[in-house]
């Protein structure tokens, strides 16, 4: 075994410690407060410790700390269990095994407990830049722990020994990586927490829901078109219905899954492959409306297209869509009667405007659309402003919308409409979803993001079936037709990158987009269904895991032989000093001055110097530097490189 | 005898042949040749390579696809590291180099000559030689030694025990090692015992009580050097002045002869306390710079002073052998 005990020199230790804080970096934005504090305290004492020779702890009060930090965990998260509390614990644990630094052994152990803090940050962020920062720790932490098995280097040297193992062990990695067997699903439950923080549409909608959603320039999911796709204007991404309102909220309420879907859709259709981020809900999302629904998923009667399992991985699913439908589910007699649902009380300007629509619109058959087109007269013609900060309402949110503030956000001129049209007894519910995308020149994908948010509203024509009516579009046609940044006031608070100005950031945020879109297909998504569809690239129809481990075995012995070769076979070369003097002899031997089998060096030397008078002080310089390497004392290596420049240099 | 005895016998043969060879000390240079040098994990490779399973398994159930990158990196490290390991340790070449005589119970070293006809540097290599433990790196394209201390017990000839050469760099997950035995041998004389030097007893073939010969006791004056005068009687004042050697010559009043005689021990000491009380006696008659002669069984020693008379005693005592005389 190694010797238990080695010294541990302090360049080493704060290598180790760096590693260590650069492992939990990221998590000190997540941890509270006291456990940020308690790090930044075991961190220093450690670091004061090996700055002198002083003593470590006893160990009495590592466990009694180790029993009042589970405790604090407990306090704070309220079990000791789960991805956070799991995570702070860790972190606790770790900083007081600093404090029993001593042999190897627990070098070894805070090694592998920083390689898994290093791995806990993935549950959060999978970015690139956080793959990068967790690179630079592993080869920090690696580093320090190649430079413990040899204390006697600089630290330098260790980084590059560490950078040279990295390097060669990418090739095992990446055949791993892509020939490792891939689940379906997760080996066990998933604790509750584990997607928590996850952004993205909600459940409800309520004046300051979408608002919110638009402050974020998070990629909400991405779309790829085969062929061309359609305009900005037809770009409704569908998502979550609502149905119930209680003057204040709207929510989905219950919808039947329809399961003999068919689309009585007409026109051209646009085929294209959706790549939808993790939102931790069963909603996909699809422009409206698609013809196929893709394997593990269901249409409802309301044309919600739902997931079985909640999305929690980035998923990827083709669709065909049909701008032109008539979306005549979902009208049953008691669906209808749902759409008509309004409080008992409240908003009555809303409601008598409407009465009023209804009066003039009759009672026939086309009466509904006379009211609809009144209602959308209404909204093209009052001058609402679309901001993204709009004023505080207060009890009757919809008559203080549309008759005094005017100034809203898509979910106050959808549920106003929604509102009004119910109040003129024609059903109407609330669609959310995206409006827009972004097509990014650099790889063609259409980017999608969550301030793309936006809801509208639906209505029952009767024949025609459900009709889409985007009240913001009528009355800010710029949201629809150029996007949000170009719909708001110019000093709203928008992310950064949704702001039109800004030409080069824009450039770069297309080439950066086009880059993490690769990361995401190829590193993030790649999962058990792309792992098929690669394998079938090389020919291999639906491998079972005994192949693909065959497989895995085999090409990974082939990679490591292949860098054992590289590695060891290079150890036959001869001396330097010996290859340059036979370097030397062939060159003479060329002339005709053979060296004989018994010749010594400066008996040879000599006869070539007689025999290559012009030559004298070259061949006697050779001859000397390779007799003292050879045979002195003290054979230094600049020696060496002389000797080897010199029968480089020499032409007899 | 069918033919699958012949085999067996054959493989046993083959083993037992392994088995001593490489249990006599090797002549010459050692070469670390691949098949000499072994490689297994270390407790802590095996406590990495389980860390490692727990981090895929976690990788699986959350789906973490930089979970996967991470575990398959560091496996693919300590994989890569097994190599690293093994080439710190082979190729490198063993020879034996030399070693001083020593008194039994001191330590004896051994030097071995490590050479690396490499460019890069061998990281911490561990020579372990019974419970002794050296740490050394050597450079590339250079012969170093390695000083390797031994306990020692017993007088006479001490062969170096075999030497296990191991090595954990890069990452102390994996352990190379390899046996050497090159032939190096060191003589252990017997240990000294605590007795005082014996009163001189007379020469017994002259039997003269009062002799005047060259003794250590008075200043008597100068005369050339003598390979064999002891360093500690040349005259260093006038060898600085005259720059020939010359020595001091001592006049004895006594007899300043001593003769150590295996006879004139007690019989109550056996072998092994006879060879002690005799290196002791040689040991204070060369301290006190008189001349002396050693008696022994199968070795007689005339009476002599100097360096080499000493060593060549001690020889005597060191590899006395009971049996023969």
């Amino acid at each position: 075994m190694n010797p238990a005990s080695i010294n541990l020199p302090l360049a080493n230790l704060l290598a180790l410690f760096a590693g260590l804080a650069l492992a939990a970096s990221p998590h000190t934005e997540r941890l509270p407060w006291w456990v940020n504090g308690w790090l930044a305290l075991f961190f220093s004492l450690r670091i004061w410790i090996a700055t002198g020779p002083r003593r470590l702890p006893h160990r009495a009060w590592l466990v009694v700390l180790a029993i009042g930090g589970a405790i604090g965990v407990f306090l704070t998260y309220r079990t000791i269990f789960g991805r956070d509390a799991g995570v702070t614990l860790l972190v606790l644990l770790m900083s007081l095994k600093l404090l029993e630094l001593k042999v190897m052994r627990d070098i070894f152990v805070v090694v592998y407990l920083a390689y898994f803090l290093a791995l806990t940050n993935f549950f959060y962020s999978q970015t690139m830049p956080t793959a990068a920062l967790m690179l630079v720790t592993v080869l920090l932490i690696s580093a320090s722990l190649v430079s413990f098995n040899d204390t006697s280097r600089r630290l330098a040297d260790s980084l590059r020994t560490a950078a040279i193992l990295l390097l060669q062990a990418s090739p095992v990695m990446l055949l791993l990586f892509f020939l490792f067997p891939r689940m379906p699903g997760p080996l066990w439950g998933l604790p509750q927490d584990a997607f928590a923080g996850v952004t993205g549409l909600s459940d409800s909608m309520t004046p300051g829901t979408l608002s919110n959603l638009s402050q974020s320039d998070a990629i909400a999911f991405r779309a790829k078109f085969t062929g061309n796709p359609p305009s900005r204007r037809g770009l409704y991404w569908r998502g979550p219905v609502f149905w119930d309102f209680d003057g204040k909220t709207w929510r989905s309420g219950f919808s039947r899954l329809n399961n003999d879907y068919q689309l009585d859709a007409s026109g051209q259709p646009f085929d294209y492959e959706m790549t939808l981020e993790p939102h931790n809900r069963n909603w996909l999302f699809a422009l409206d409306l698609p013809a196929r629904i893709p394997p593990q998923a269901r249409m409802t009667q309301d044309y919600q297209l739902l997931s079985l399992p909640q999305v929690r991985t980035r998923s990827r699913y083709l669709l065909r869509s049909y701008p032109q439908y008539r979306a005549s589910a979902g009208a049953e007699a008691r669906d209808l009667a749902i759409a008509l649902r309004l409080p008992r009380n409240g908003n009555p300007r809303a409601r008598a405007l409407a009465e009023q629509w209804r009066a003039n619109a009759g009672t026939g058959p086309d009466s509904n659309a006379a009211v609809v087109r009144q209602g959308i007269e209404f909204f093209r013609n009052s001058r609402f402003e679309y901001t993204l900060t709009p004023p505080l309402l207060g009890e009757n949110t919809v008559d203080e919308f549309v008759f005094d503030s005017k100034r809203g956000f898509c979910e106050h001129f959808s549920s106003a409409f929604a509102f009004m049209m119910r109040a003129a007894n024609v059903p109407a519910r609330i669609v959310t979803g995206y409006q827009g995308g972004e097509l990014n020149p650099v790889d063609g994908y259409m980017e999608i993001r969550q301030a793309d948010a936006h809801a509208w509203s639906e209505v029952w024509s009767g024949n025609d079936g459900w009709l889409r009516v985007d009240p913001t579009a009528l009355a800010v046609p710029l949201r629809v037709d150029s996007g949000l940044a170009a719909a708001v006031p110019q000093n709203s608070n928008l992310p950064l990158l949704m702001r039109v100005d800004a030409e080069w950031m824009r450039s770069l945020r297309f080439n950066w987009n086009a880059l993490a879109n690769k990361w995401n297909q190829w590193v993030l998504g790649y999962n058990f269904d792309r792992q098929r569809e690669m394998l079938t690239l090389f020919g291999m129809e639906s491998p079972d895991w005994r192949s693909l481990a065959i497989l895995l075995f085999w090409s990974t012995a082939a990679v490591i032989g292949l860098t054992a070769l590289w590695l060891l076979g290079r150890w036959r070369r001869d001396d330097p000093v010996q290859r340059a003097w036979t370097d030397f002899c062939r060159k003479l031997a060329r002339t005709g001055i053979q060296r004989g089998p018994g010749e010594g060096p400066v008996d040879f030397g000599n006869r070539a110097e007689s025999a290559l008078p012009q030559r004298a002080g070259i061949i006697a310089a050779v001859v000397a530097l390779y007799v003292q390497l050879r045979y002195g004392r003290d054979a230094a290596q600049p020696q060496a490189r002389r000797l080897r420049k010199l029968v480089r240099q020499f032409r007899p | 005898m069918n033919l699958d005895d012949t085999l067996n016998s054959s493989h046993a043969y083959t083993f037992w042949k392994w088995f001593s060879r490489r249990h006599q000390p090797e002549k010459g240079r050692i070469v670390l040749v691949q098949r000499r040098v072994y490689v297994l994990p270390t407790r802590h490779g095996i406590s990495f390579a389980l860390a490692l399973l727990l981090m895929l398994v976690g990788s699986i159930n959350y789906n973490l696809s930089l979970g996967y990158i991470l575990t398959f990196l560091l496996a693919g490290m300590a994989i890569v590291s097994i190599l690293h390991t093994f080439r710190n340790m082979a190729y490198l070449i063993v020879s034996g180099g030399k070693t001083d005589a020593v008194f039994a119970g001191d330590m004896a070293y051994f030097d071995l000559h490590v050479e690396n006809q490499r460019d890069d540097m061998r990281h911490a290599i561990h020579a372990v030689c019974e419970d002794q433990r050296q740490s050394a790196n050597f450079p590339g394209w250079h012969v170093s030694i390695l000083r390797i201390p031994v306990r020692t017990a017993r007088r006479g000839w001490l062969q170096l025990p075999r030497v296990t050469l191991e090595t954990f760099y890069p990452l102390g997950m994996f352990r190379a090692w390899s046996y050497v035995r090159p032939e190096l041998r060191a003589l252990i004389y017997p240990k000294p015992d605590h007795s005082p030097l014996p009163l001189p007893r007379p020469r017994a073939d002259n039997g003269d009580a009062v002799s005047t010969g060259i003794g250590a006791d008075d200043f008597s004056g100068l005369r050339s050097y003598q390979p064999s005068d002891s360093p500690r009687h040349i005259a260093w004042k006038a060898v600085a002045r005259s720059e020939s050697m010359v020595t001091k010559s001592f006049l004895g009043r006594a007899s300043q002869e001593l003769i150590l005689d295996w006879g004139d021990l007690p019989d109550t000491l056996d072998i092994e306390a006879r060879l002690s009380r005799l290196t002791r006696w040689v040991l204070l008659a060369r301290e006190a710079g008189l001349k002396y002669a050693l008696n022994i069984p199968g070795a007689h020693l005339e009476l002599d002073g100097g360096d080499k008379h000493f060593e060549r005693c001690l020889e005597a005592l060191a590899l006395y052998e009971p049996g023969q005389h």
